[in-house]
């Protein structure tokens, strides 16, 4: 539902443009919308609050979960992936996704955003506008966190030059054409009627199956799954945790594009969807005979986190808490059923957590938005459509991901070799790749 | 004089120290140290991966003791030590050839 209309925040980006050539006959034609500046402050905080996702959240969060001679990659790879995902948003990205011409899986026609400035504006989903240059920042951290999330799988192993590569492609095939799809007015998914609230499908779903194509190809790490290979540094996730909860207000409650009461909906979601997957992570570890524990904590704070994306400001209050813990108990037996019995290294459970919650958020979403249950939708589309309306949706994202994925794959490998020697793999990627230690 | 090597569990130094301080032990040497027995190492599950460590964390503790007082310091650490539970550790007792004070040079039993 970040359903940024895109048509219109194009046309009236064209017409902010023409303005300039032939101002009095536009002004004559409408009195433009001018944005809120209630709305464009929230807007600029909840971009910087996804920035605060990505470093430190993210960061911390998958540094925590690799040992400690991978700790400055596995940090370096997701830093640097966003930094170049901002610089490729502003140059094609954007107008990939949110372009003023397109088709139903791409854009085009803003390049190095051309046709932004500080006068043009988006628009949001009511008869508010905000300023297009927030709003362009707002979805470019979008686009700069999910190639970072991607990169989970692969920690401990693959090359950084192969991680830049990976990442140009990636987004150019995969991130900007699904972003089009699902949040683009004239978008495939879309004009479905697809209920995405902030990127289960855009960033989650899109991220893990990604993120399980990428692992595959990769290999798995050397000693896997023999070796013990615990986190170094469960203080860090846990402290990485909490940035990703507290960014995740911007990404959720922002993705109303308005500070409104759909957003205050996404906000109170956003927290007790979380809370409910957190405790029911540790449920589910007892259920099954272990000690409730942290790292169980944390992971099934994200995987409610992820569940919640797509269902934010679709679903009830109560509805959300039980999409939290149904998602959480899910993700647990993904990660620690599913991925042992079918042995591939996903080794920091992108696809069990991001893949596998934002597929049980993006489809309980669909019952979920029915009024029957506590959710905010008007009931004019059925239940039963939405859902089946919500799997395709989808299952659109999988096939798309899983290819694009495998091509962007195979082009870093063959412009990198992909995988650093085994040398450097067992002395450690922070030497062997960056010449530093993250501990001295 | 003997020389006295015992691994005792980590929590139980504080308590054993006490107690030979008690009887009249002027110093010891403590170390931690890594090591098995009969008791099982302990299990650690990170999302269902399971690592099971062998070796379990101990504390040695050596202390060159007179004969006159050896018995009662090994006595005495097997009572204090001691939680009557599997892991509670071993204690060594070995002939010590000579002692030597390194500040005055003094040797024997004066220099314990």
């Amino acid at each position: 539902m970040i359903r940024k209309l895109v048509c219109g925040a194009g046309a009236l980006g064209v017409s902010m443009f023409a303005a300039t050539a032939a101002l009095a006959q536009e002004a004559a034609e409408a009195a433009p919308a001018v944005p809120n500046p209630g709305n464009n402050a929230w807007m600029m905080t909840s971009a910087v609050l996804v920035m605060a996702m990505i470093l430190p959240g993210l960061a911390l969060f998958y540094g925590g979960l690799t040992r400690s001679k991978n700790m400055l990659s596995t940090m370096t790879q997701i830093t640097a992936a966003a930094c170049l995902g901002m610089l490729m948003w502003v140059m094609w990205g954007y107008s990939t996704a949110f372009g003023p011409e397109g088709n139903a899986f791409f854009s085009w026609g803003n390049a190095f955003l051309s046709q932004v400035t500080p006068d043009s504006t988006a628009a949001t989903f009511s008869d508010e506008v905000i300023s297009e240059y927030v709003f362009a920042s707002f979805q470019m951290t979008f686009a700069a966190i999910t190639g970072a999330l991607v990169f989970g799988a692969t920690v401990e192993r693959m090359k950084f030059s192969a991680a830049m590569v990976f990442i140009v492609v990636w987004a150019t095939i995969v991130y900007y054409p699904i972003a089009h799809m699902v949040w683009a007015g004239g978008g495939l998914i879309f004009e479905w009627g697809a209920l995405d609230f902030a990127g289960g499908t855009v960033v989650h779903i899109n991220a893990g199956v990604s993120a399980l194509v990428a692992c595959l190809i990769l290999g798995k790490r050397k000693g896997f799954p023999s070796e013990p290979m615990p986190p170094h540094s469960l203080t860090l996730t846990m402290v990485g945790t909490g940035l990703l909860w507290v960014g995740w207000f911007g990404f959720n409650a922002g993705s109303e594009l308005e500070a409104d009461g759909t957003a205050g909906l996404a906000l109170i979601n956003t927290f007790v969807a979380t809370a409910s997957a957190g405790l029911f992570w540790m449920l589910a570890e007892r259920a099954m005979g272990h000690k409730g524990s942290a790292l169980g904590l944390c992971s099934g704070i994200i995987a409610g986190l992820v569940a919640v994306t797509p269902a934010a400001g679709n679903v009830g209050v109560f509805g959300a808490v039980v999409l939290g813990a149904v998602a959480s108990i899910v993700c647990y037996f993904a990660v620690a059923k599913l991925k042992p019995a079918l042995g591939y290294d996903d080794s920091l459970d992108v696809f069990g957590i991001h893949g596998v919650g934002g597929i049980i958020g993006a489809i309980g979403t669909g019952f979920l938005h029915d009024p029957s249950l506590g959710g905010p939708g008007d009931g004019s589309v059925s239940m039963g459509a939405q859902v089946l309306i919500q799997i395709q949706a989808v299952a659109v994202s999988i096939v798309w991901a899983a290819v694009g994925t495998a091509i962007a794959v195979f082009v870093a490998k063959l412009l990198t070799g992909l995988r650093v020697s085994e040398e450097v793999e067992v002395e450690g990627l922070d030497i062997g790749e960056h010449g530093e230690r993250a501990y001295n | 004089m003997k020389f006295i090597i015992a691994i005792i569990k980590p929590f139980k130094l504080d308590e054993v120290r006490e107690a030979l301080g008690a009887i009249g032990v002027a110093g010891m040497t403590v170390s931690e140290v890594k090591g098995f027995g009969r008791q099982k190492g302990q299990t650690e599950i990170y999302r269902g991966a399971e690592y099971s460590t062998n070796m379990l964390p101990k504390v040695k503790i050596e202390i060159a003791a007179t004969d006159a007082i050896a018995a009662q310091v090994v006595e005495t650490i097997q009572q204090t030590a001691s939680t009557e539970s599997i892991g509670d550790g071993k204690i060594f007792v070995l002939d010590l050839a000579s002692a030597t004070r390194i500040r005055t040079g003094e040797t024997g039993d004066t220099a314990l």
